[in-house]
């Protein structure tokens, strides 16, 4: 069988099971279209979040972020899981209790206002769309490549698919789908990295073979020393040090994990369980799931790096293995014989600096696709990824489409403009509005807006981390604050976090202008300070929230009883 | 913020605040402390995970270990509050 027909076979039956799957559980009522009815088991729910919450982004770019940056990379591991652990003491279960079925249904009761509501159902608009862009991108880019069509069609069919059992069955049918997505995500992901751990490091677990011996050489040594051996070698800096600074180091990690904890389509996943209880128990399952993912990717990235260095650097024409001549062809990989040698040169700002050039380019994202043809792994591992790629970019535009048609048939329509709406009404609002905001997101995944779409994905953490999570955050814990407060701050934290953004990307803002030395990727960080301390001082200057809300404060934090 | 510790409620609320803190510091301690901050120190003078510098190694995959370890033990603190203080869910809601 030919690569094409691995592929094929692979793609197919994980597309039969998400559509069989989407079909049986088709949603009836809002309840089962917003929350799944509201009875996912927690293993299930932790399954299906976990899937939701890897990105295509995550699932193709991290480890090649990870290979390049070495330890800064660090900065999206920690990130982007420990944002869980804020998520779950300090947000969720209170929500759960609450009881409604979006965030902006929060953020709007509880603060008593129409325009708090509105302010939250503007953020969750923006944070998704511009998330599920990228998706609809990288789902294109996948299907372009594996079936040789453009890539708009690949775009449309991606969307098409995404629609069929996003929009059709709601929560209910995705997710049921995200757990069979999760699977085959977590088997495409694991298995090369045993294969090539056990090829690098004679280690069948590769968390163990990333702190042990590299054998392929005699004597065997230590693999981090032989990793940092070759990055110096080369010029780079050693793969075991950073070169961020620490203050700006700890902002992106600490804006991401706030982030992260403001997301409104992860919230969301954790209303479908039973109970209060029963939410906690979920979040132990899902970053369980995550960390299956998150623990191999440093590996994969480590291991990629040796292996491509190896193969590929000091080699003649001759000599390069035949997956380079595929990677140049979709040039994904470049290499320019600048010296005339006839010999790849790979160097890094050291040897550059020392009078070296580089011939060899290549994309951070093509490492965790490069990899099996690297380490020379058989052809259904590669079908593999491909389908787990596929299942990564369809889970979370699936849950990001969810949350974009209840923002908008739910807050906009039912609480804002129509309240007279039916439930079957409400229901088709949702399914038009998942309709057209997949054209939105296709048209953009066609027609990306240059670099904007890439920039501003890695920025959504940052306004969330400014806007929803401190907002959510001081309206479980403050009893104080009231609604003058929240909306205040909710605008002062995005006005800053967006204004710094819009300075230093696109308005030529240089470094050495960046406050206290922090990176915009960081800035969300501070936005988030500003948004509470801004909303403090507006609330002790204003009156207290009324006694229905205080009320609403207590019952929220005390699971079981609604006295 | 004046929260009330007389009724059952409130001491409740109390213990819950008790808990996020502690897991919270630890939280804290285990990414920013050990993965960022105090990377470098602990990198030299800890001793290796293997053959992995102690700091780099936390910030790879130490922290996220933890998280998991954090967020199961918050389960059951909670779940233990949820009985001494007799507010436990029915079934549904």
């Amino acid at each position: 069988m030919s690569q094409d027909h691995w592929n094929f076979l692979f793609i197919g039956i994980s597309f039969a099971l998400y559509i069989g799957i989407a079909v049986k559980s088709r949603a009836g009522s809002t309840k089962e279209y917003y929350v799944a009815g509201g009875g996912v088991s927690p293993f299930a729910n932790g399954m299906a979040t976990a899937a939701d919450w890897m990105s295509a982004a995550t699932f193709i770019s991290m480890a090649g972020v990870l290979a390049v940056d070495g330890y800064d990379g660090s900065r999206y591991l920690m990130g982007w899981t420990g944002g869980f652990v804020l998520l779950t003491v300090l947000m969720v279960p209170f929500l759960r209790k609450f009881g409604k079925s979006t965030v902006p249904d929060f953020i709007g009761d509880r603060f008593y206002s129409k325009a708090a509501r509105l302010v939250a159902v503007v953020c969750a608009i923006f944070i998704c769309l511009t998330y599920i862009m990228g998706q609809m991108r990288g789902v294109g880019v996948v299907f372009s490549q594996l079936f040789n069509i453009g890539i708009p069609l690949g775009v449309l069919i991606g969307a098409s698919i995404v629609f069929f059992y996003a929009g059709l069955g709601g929560m209910k049918g995705i997710t049921y789908t995200q757990v069979a997505q999760y699977c085959v995500m977590a088997f495409s992901y694991t298995i090369p990295a045993i294969f090539i751990a056990i090829a690098m490091t004679n280690n069948v677990i590769p968390q163990l073979g990333f702190i042990g011996e590299y054998t392929n050489s005699e004597p065997a040594v230590p693999f981090l020393v032989k990793l940092n051996q070759i990055n110096a070698d080369l010029g780079f800096s050693h793969y075991t040090s950073g070169s961020l600074s620490t203050i700006d180091m700890f902002c992106i990690t600490a804006a991401l994990m706030c982030g992260t904890a403001g997301l409104p389509h992860v919230i969301v996943r954790f209303f479908t369980v039973k109970n209060v209880k029963a939410v906690r128990t979920s979040a132990c399952w899902t970053l369980s799931f995550i960390a299956v993912i998150y623990l191999t990717a440093p590996t994969i990235g480590a291991f990629a790096r040796v292996n491509l260095i190896e193969s590929l650097d000091g080699k003649n024409k001759e000599e390069l293995p035949s997956w380079f001549a595929q990677f140049e062809e979709t040039k994904q990989m470049t290499w320019e014989d600048k010296n005339g040698d006839g010999v790849v040169q790979y160097r890094g700002p050291e040897k550059i600096k020392a009078g070296e050039e580089n011939e060899l380019t290549f994309g951070k994202d093509i490492m965790v696709m490069a990899n099996p043809h690297m380490a020379g792994l058989p052809q259904w591992v590669i079908a593999l990824l491909m389908a787990g790629c596929i299942a990564a970019a369809l889970s979370t535009a699936a849950g990001l489409l969810l949350v974009l048609s209840t923002s908008i048939s739910h807050d906009l329509m039912k609480k804002v403009i129509k309240p007279e709406l039916s439930d079957k009404e409400e229901i088709r609002w949702a399914r038009g509005a998942s309709l057209g905001a997949l054209l939105v997101a296709a048209y953009f995944g066609i027609n990306p807006p240059s670099t904007f779409v890439a920039k501003t994905v890695a920025f959504a953490f940052g306004l969330a981390a400014s806007s929803f999570f401190p907002t959510l955050v001081m309206g479980i814990f403050s009893r104080r604050m009231n609604k003058e407060g929240a909306i205040a701050g909710m605008v002062a934290g995005i006005t800053f976090t967006l204004g710094y953004i819009i300075y230093f990307q696109f308005m030529g803002g240089t470094k050495d202008q960046y406050l206290f030395g922090i990176s915009p990727e960081g800035i969300g960080f501070l936005g988030m300070f500003v948004n509470f301390i801004v909303a403090a001082t507006v609330a002790t200057l204003t009156p207290q929230p009324p006694k229905e809300i205080r009320e609403l404060i207590d019952r929220v934090r005390t699971p079981g009883t609604n006295s | 913020m004046m929260e009330e510790t007389n009724t059952a409620r409130g001491r409740y609320w109390q213990a819950n605040l008790k808990c996020v803190g502690v897991l919270l510091s630890i939280w804290f301690f285990v990414s920013y402390g050990c993965g960022i901050l105090l990377r470098d120190w602990l990198d030299v003078n800890f001793p290796k995970i293997g053959t992995a510098p102690f700091g780099f190694w936390m910030a790879q995959q130490g922290a996220i270990i933890c998280f998991v370890l954090l967020l199961i033990s918050y389960a059951f603190w909670m779940k233990k509050l949820d009985a001494q203080f007799e507010v436990d869910e029915e079934e549904g809601r």
